[in-house]
């Protein structure tokens, strides 16, 4: 579904990834961890171009993403992303959030994106929310809320950054809920998370990366049990406690 | 010393026209300046550095001169060049052009005031840049930047007496016919004062009440 080759960006003369190869099927759940500036988000966002690329080749459904004149708006409309803000509109109800990129992008009628957007918030438990602003609810609702505006678009693959960074904690259990169902429903996804139990629980792959590499991947059995490169050990041990 | 407003029976009229005519050249100037000053905060935020500049140009030298010179240059200067505007078509675009200065620095600061994030959520959904904008940027910058647009829009009714130079009959050029009739100069000017106090108040009370309106939603 996506393949990165010699995936490179820097800043100016400071390279923050350097040099990611992977391979993401359709249906898999790959969680991605790593210790804060070794460039797992950076490299998440690349992978819908929401940041520029610096060299290599990124192809999604069998199709260049990267370089200069690629569709950038159609092929974001088939990835969804998550973040670690919510980044909801501020000015729309939660079901104009939902409904605006369907209604405007897809040219839905008001009808039948009001029953798509009804059907997903239900899903995500927050149908009664459908008329409320986002400043009136709680930042799991929020997160939930953003997970299914990013649904709406009817993704093939979803990219989660951080989604549960920004919470209380008693919240983070009702957004990852949200996000196993979504994993059970054979959605692929792409997470960046701190959240090992989850990891875990529900990734197919887990990824560790360092200093802009990856350094090891495996499933999350053998990546939490038997890890064999010392970074991946000294990380686990710090944040398995 | 004595005042004497009898003057008023015979010359409400010249006020009120006056008034009329204030607000027609301001409404025109302030709503073709916004669009104008959109235009102009959307080149100086754009990516390429020769719009930036020539944006930046256009900002600085309208703001740097004052605008009677701008009126009188739109007036007479023009008709160097065989272009005969008529005043108050003159008056509108010098209201326009300077106006546009001022409201292009304040959406400028009001868009560069949006998250980043609602614009990337925008444009993960697959929306174009323009899209976003329109969408999601410019109703949110809108709503923050309502105070300074009135606020441009009370400096656009006042500094709007200076088209009497070129002598369009607004307010204030009437105020000036009736003086040299009359000879009642202290009275016709507090009366011209007093005139565009209420256009100035009720508009400031009314952009109050569609603030309030707004951010109850």
């Amino acid at each position: 579904m996506i393949n990165v080759q010699s995936l490179r960006k820097s800043y100016g003369k400071h390279e923050i990834l350097k040099g990611i190869d992977t391979e993401i099927s359709k249906g898999e759940v790959v969680v991605v961890i790593g210790p804060s500036g070794s460039g797992k988000s950076t490299f998440l966002r690349c992978l819908n171009r929401m940041e520029e690329p610096t060299s290599g080749e990124i192809r999604f459904e069998n199709q260049l993403i990267t370089g200069r004149q690629r569709d950038l708006n159609q092929i974001r409309q088939r990835m969804g992303m998550v973040f670690q803000q919510f980044n909801l509109f501020p000015h729309m109800t939660v079901l104009q959030n939902v409904t605006l990129a369907p209604r405007k992008l897809k040219k839905l009628g008001k009808e039948k994106a009001d029953a798509e957007a009804l059907a997903l918030l239900s899903s995500v438990g927050l149908a009664d929310k459908r008329d409320a602003y986002p400043a009136r609810l709680s930042g799991g609702q929020k997160q939930r809320i953003a997970i299914a505006r990013a649904l709406a678009m009817k993704p093939s693959v979803m990219l989660f950054d951080e989604p549960t960074s920004a919470l209380d904690p008693e919240m983070v259990g009702e957004v990852l809920d949200v996000m196993k169902k979504l994993a059970a429903q054979g959605m692929t996804m792409v997470i960046v998370t701190h959240e090992m139990g989850f990891a875990r629980e529900v990734g197919d792959r887990v990824l560790f990366m360092d200093e802009g590499r990856i350094i090891e991947e495996g499933t999350p059995e053998r990546m939490f049990e038997h890890p064999r490169e010392e970074r991946t050990k000294l990380f686990l041990s710090k944040v398995l406690k | 010393m004595d005042l004497d407003f009898g003057f008023l029976s015979e010359y409400w009229t010249y006020f009120l026209k006056g008034a009329w005519l204030t607000l027609q050249l301001s409404f025109f100037g302030v709503l073709f300046g916004t669009i104008l000053g959109i235009g102009i905060a959307l080149l100086r935020i754009s990516k390429i550095g020769i719009l930036r500049f020539l944006a930046s140009v256009y900002i600085e030298v309208i703001r740097g001169t004052p605008m009677l010179v701008q009126i009188v240059i739109i007036y007479y200067g023009l008709t160097n060049f065989g272009i005969n505007l008529p005043p108050f078509t003159s008056g509108v675009i010098a209201l326009t052009i300077n106006s546009a200065a001022y409201m292009a620095e304040v959406f400028r600061a009001g868009i560069n005031a949006i998250d980043k994030g609602q614009t990337e959520a925008a444009r993960s959904l697959g929306m174009s840049h323009g899209m976003a904008l329109r969408h999601i940027v410019l109703p949110q910058a809108f709503r923050n930047m309502l105070p300074a647009i009135g606020n441009e829009f009370i400096v656009i009714i006042k500094d709007s007496s200076l088209v009497s130079f070129i002598g369009i009959a607004d307010l204030m050029y009437n105020t000036q016919t009736v003086y040299s009739t009359t000879y009642r100069t202290f009275e016709a000017l507090l009366v011209a004062a007093a005139v565009y106090f209420v256009m100035t108040f009720t508009l400031s009370k009314l952009l109050g009440l569609l603030e309030r309106k707004l951010s109850a939603s």
